[in-house]
């Protein structure tokens, strides 16, 4: 089993009408055991910039620290927030960095420009991929992108495209044994964040 | 990282109840197919209302539950102020992902704590490649296979401390009778708002024999 396996994850991006919605799965797991149902994947950077983090939790949970940490240092230094696709060019440097000893983690990067969403999927060397529909991440991207493929469709409301991520989430995971086990959703909109959790199957 | 050493032997499990937490290990220090000793602490008080339990590798695990006992203490020193145990937690799994890339420490560990600010009692399980989760209950190690389908049946919110130990006492009968490895002592320490009490050194006539 791969080490990017080890953990479990699910993490899907989506774009809809001047918002982005960024869902994944709660579980956390040392190969087939299931360790922990609340583990946070998803993280708020800024307003307007979300990071999901899928792969291995203990690098999961440094790469969140250590990106808190250059937010921070940024926002003293410009005296702004970062904007979305520069924080996903920080995170591309930052596991390039570490080229010949990687973050075994697969970021997805979503957020919300003036002139409408952005989304950004990376691998674990920082591989950039940037899309107008949807970004997938984890143990189950098969799953994941098939269900996105058939159910995403243009100019969604934040309504409609909340739930057309969940249902994409929902399903993809409950055949994967690694990913499941709980679920948020969080929807970003010009006017704020939603933060939802979903009801599914906790097996 | 040494590969012949067998892992998951060992094994370290926590609860948590209304207000304490229980931190439990098993005694034996052992290697290969041989046991050197029955009566080994495997649980080490990071400070008055900090329980850190440890398994895996016996260097790995004394040589960095050490050094945090240390730096807690150090941080007391300092700044004069007592640590929470999500603060510890994060410390911990900090120098654990620090050492991970560079020389890692081949331990698992069970953080039991009490925060008197908050009047509560947390539980932490981290992983030797240093993930941390906040938890009610958890085991590390192969036992963990036998005890955490008893743990998710029997544990509920607001447990009393009697129900807490009641529960620990099940999880180790189950491993006396289905663990393949015998470990016949184990070491049961809680803390509570009052600080760390030894519960029992499980069977220490056995030790001591």
């Amino acid at each position: 089993m791969s080490i990017l396996e080890h953990n479990g994850a699910a993490i899907i991006a989506m774009a809809g009408k001047d918002c982005v919605a960024i869902a994944a799965d709660t579980r956390m797991g040392l190969r087939q055991q299931t360790v922990a149902t609340d583990f946070e994947k998803v993280f708020k950077m800024t307003d307007s910039v979300f990071v999901g983090l899928a792969g291995l939790a203990t690098d999961v949970q440094t790469l969140r620290n250590t990106l808190k940490f250059r937010l921070a240092l940024y926002a003293l230094r410009e005296e702004r927030e970062i904007k979305p696709d520069a924080f996903a060019a920080l995170v591309s440097h930052m596991l390039y960095e570490k080229r010949f000893g990687p973050y075994f983690v697969e970021p997805i990067v979503a957020g919300l420009k003036p002139d409408g969403p952005f989304l950004c999927g990376m691998d674990l060397l920082g591989a950039p991929v940037f899309t107008e529909d949807f970004v997938v991440a984890g143990t189950c991207t098969e799953n994941l992108h098939g269900m996105a493929e058939s159910m995403w469709r243009p100019d969604m409301s934040p309504d409609e495209l909340f739930e057309t991520v969940s249902q994409c989430l929902l399903s993809s995971v409950d055949r994967d044994a690694m990913s499941g086990w709980g679920a948020v959703v969080h929807i970003l909109t010009p006017t704020g964040v939603t933060s939802k959790k979903l009801k599914g199957r906790m097996d | 990282f040494d590969r012949r050493v067998v892992r998951g032997m060992e094994t370290t499990l926590g609860l948590v109840g209304k207000d304490f937490a229980i931190v439990a290990a098993d005694r034996s220090a052992a290697r290969s197919i041989v046991v050197f000793k029955q009566d080994e602490d495997k649980v080490l008080e990071l400070d008055s209302h900090k329980l850190l339990g440890s398994a895996g590798t016996a260097a790995d695990s004394k040589a960095f539950t050490e050094y945090i006992q240390k730096n807690v203490a150090l941080y007391e020193i300092n700044t004069g102020l007592k640590l929470s145990t999500a603060a510890a937690s994060n410390f911990i799994r900090g120098e654990l992902a620090t050492a991970l890339r560079r020389g890692p420490y081949q331990t698992n560990l069970m953080l039991g704590g009490f925060d008197s600010a908050e009047n509560r009692a947390s539980l932490y399980y981290i992983d030797y490649l240093a993930s941390s989760n906040k938890v009610n209950y958890g085991c590390h190690g192969y036992a963990s296979n036998f005890v955490l389908s008893i743990l998710d049946r029997e544990w509920k919110e607001g447990l009393d401390v009697e129900q807490g130990v009641e529960i620990i006492r099940k999880c180790i009968a189950e491993l006396e009778t289905r663990f393949l490895v015998s470990l016949p002592a184990f070491t049961i320490k809680l803390v509570d708002k009052d600080g760390i009490r030894l519960l029992n050194q499980h069977r220490p006539e056995v030790a001591a024999a």
